[in-house]
């Protein structure tokens, strides 16, 4: 059974509007989006592609650009939306608490 | 005789991006991609590299497998050539089964090849070039720690081989015919650091330099250098350009020029033919117009793509900001845009990190380029938002850009 595992990722401030940032936790990595409609999302921060950081991407609106081979995807949805990236990409549920974005990263 | 619908001559980048961008641009006919080798078409830059220089057997990284073809209804003709195109019967000829296809359109994306040498002294001489998976794996089987290596050639082949030759402890000599490396494309000040990183690394670099005979030396292969030098040698590699493949399009007399000539839209001077990728050249309306032709990851993908909207009719010129990377050892070259015009000037942002990111103007302001050499994660989104910039004709002000507390992005928005 999935069980809910919130964790505290960063401050709402550390991400800039329509920007990303690198979250690394427990032998993982993530990618926090601020969107520019001031929302927080979260996905798995590996490019599906070849396994590059997304958060040193380049946002726009909704989109992340992976900074190797430029594939796209929609951080809201995960999904892959440009050359070369064909898997999309698994989000995250988050939340704002105080000031702190947090990520669920789930439990099995 | 088989209905191929959109035909396809060549499964490189460009030609399967184009037969998938077909098909999700709503083309519900025949989509038919003949490829010249057997496996499925596969990602070229990994050659130079991973292929090179990883731990494992390296495993040819498909841009879409059998299984994605299949479902997106793409026939796939691996293993073939197309001996000829009639173009008033609208038909290609493969071999080596003699079938006859018929096409409503065409695209040709044949790409080019390494060039060969081909004087007096190289005959009869082992040499390898490299393009291809299989091109990888006869070079990768020869390098070896304390194997040595010459490299004829200071372009980025031969330098990203040089990088993986090192990485995997073979000692490694660069010889480039011309006065420096990286002479045609890349700027001055750039080739000097890639320069000095690569002999920082152990690499010998010998500029304005050839190789004037061969001679056998026990085992090894002898090299003779134009400086006097001689060095011994148990790999010699070359990386001395490449050259469109055109004897196709020349035979069914379409127009060549620097490759198969075609227009701003990719279509040649045949309106049921286009052709995209490395093997034709184009007009750029960001540099005037002028003819060029690209040999380049991301221009290949992009070309595939568009002539896939042009094979269908539309009327879209192709404009993309030209744009390529070179990972040599952890750090990576990186170009947009247009970097060797006449009359720019340069202006560098102050990086840290040993990042070097620097733009160029034209004499109007106008962002023409920008160019890098560092790690790509500290680069690769300034270069993507230089891209960005020039695409929409910006002139952002020297100031601005030198100055690393404005955010590039801000700039996007002032205009």
């Amino acid at each position: 059974m999935k069980v809910a595992k919130w964790i505290d990722a960063c401050g709402a401030d550390d991400i800039e509007v329509e920007d990303v940032l690198r979250f690394d936790h427990a032998g993982r990595t993530f990618a926090v989006f601020r969107s520019p409609d001031e929302r927080f999302y979260a996905t798995d921060g590996l490019c599906t592609h070849e396994q590059v950081h997304l958060a040193d991407g380049l946002v726009m609106d909704h989109i992340i650009e992976c900074p190797k081979h430029n594939g796209r995807f929609n951080y809201t949805t995960g999904a892959a939306t440009g050359a070369p990236v064909c898997i999309n990409l698994k989000t995250y549920p988050t939340r704002v608490d105080n000031g702190r974005v947090l990520i669920d990263v789930g439990t099995e | 005789m088989i209905d191929g619908g959109i035909v396809i001559v060549g499964a490189g980048e460009a030609g399967t991006r184009a037969a998938i961008s077909l098909r999700q641009r709503s083309w519900t006919g025949p989509i038919t991609l003949i490829g010249l080798e057997d496996l499925p078409p596969y990602e070229r830059p990994p050659l130079s590299k991973q292929a090179l220089s990883g731990a494992a057997d390296p495993v040819p990284k498909a841009v879409a497998t059998a299984g994605a073809l299949a479902a997106d209804n793409i026939t796939y003709l691996p293993g073939m050539t197309v001996a000829g195109i009639d173009r008033i019967g609208h038909t290609v000829t493969l071999l080596p089964t003699q079938q006859d296809i018929r096409y409503e359109r065409l695209l040709l994306a044949t790409g080019a090849s390494a060039r060969q040498l081909t004087t007096e002294c190289y005959s009869g001489v082992d040499i390898h070039y490299l393009r291809s998976y299989a091109d990888a794996l006869k070079l990768r089987a020869k390098l070896r720690q304390g194997a040595q290596l010459l490299i004829v050639g200071g372009g980025f082949i031969g330098l990203e081989i040089a990088a993986s030759a090192r990485m995997v402890g073979a000692n490694v000599t660069v010889v480039e015919v011309t006065p420096r490396i990286l002479g045609r494309g890349v700027p001055q000040n750039l080739a000097t650091l890639i320069r000095q990183h690569h002999v920082q690394q152990g690499v010998h670099i010998l500029e304005g330099t050839g190789v004037t005979r061969f001679e056998a030396a026990g085992n090894r292969t002898r090299a003779h250098l134009s400086n006097g030098d001689s060095v011994d040698c148990d790999v010699i590699v070359a990386g001395v350009g490449a050259v469109p493949n055109v004897a196709l399009a020349e035979s069914a007399e379409l127009l060549t020029e620097n490759g198969i000539r075609v227009d701003a839209l990719l279509r040649t001077d045949d309106p049921d033919i286009f052709a995209a990728g490395d093997c034709c050249s184009f007009p750029h309306v960001l540099c005037g117009g002028r003819r060029i032709r690209l040999e380049a990851w991301r221009s290949a993908q992009a070309q595939g793509q568009h002539a896939a909207a042009s094979l269908l009719g539309a009327t879209a010129e192709y404009c993309v900001v030209p744009s390529f990377w070179s990972d040599q050892y952890e750090r990576t070259l990186l170009i947009c845009g247009f970097v060797t015009e006449p009359h720019s000037i340069i202006v560098e942002r102050n990086l840290t990190d040993d990042a070097h990111l620097q733009f160029h103007l034209a004499g109007d302001g106008r962002l023409l380029g920008a160019s890098a050499f560092g790690r790509n994660e500290v680069l690769a989104r300034d270069i993507r938002i230089a891209e960005l910039l020039i695409e929409r004709g910006v002139s952002p002000g020297a100031d601005r850009l030198a100055d690393p507390a404005v955010k590039l992005k801000s700039l996007l928005r002032a205009d």
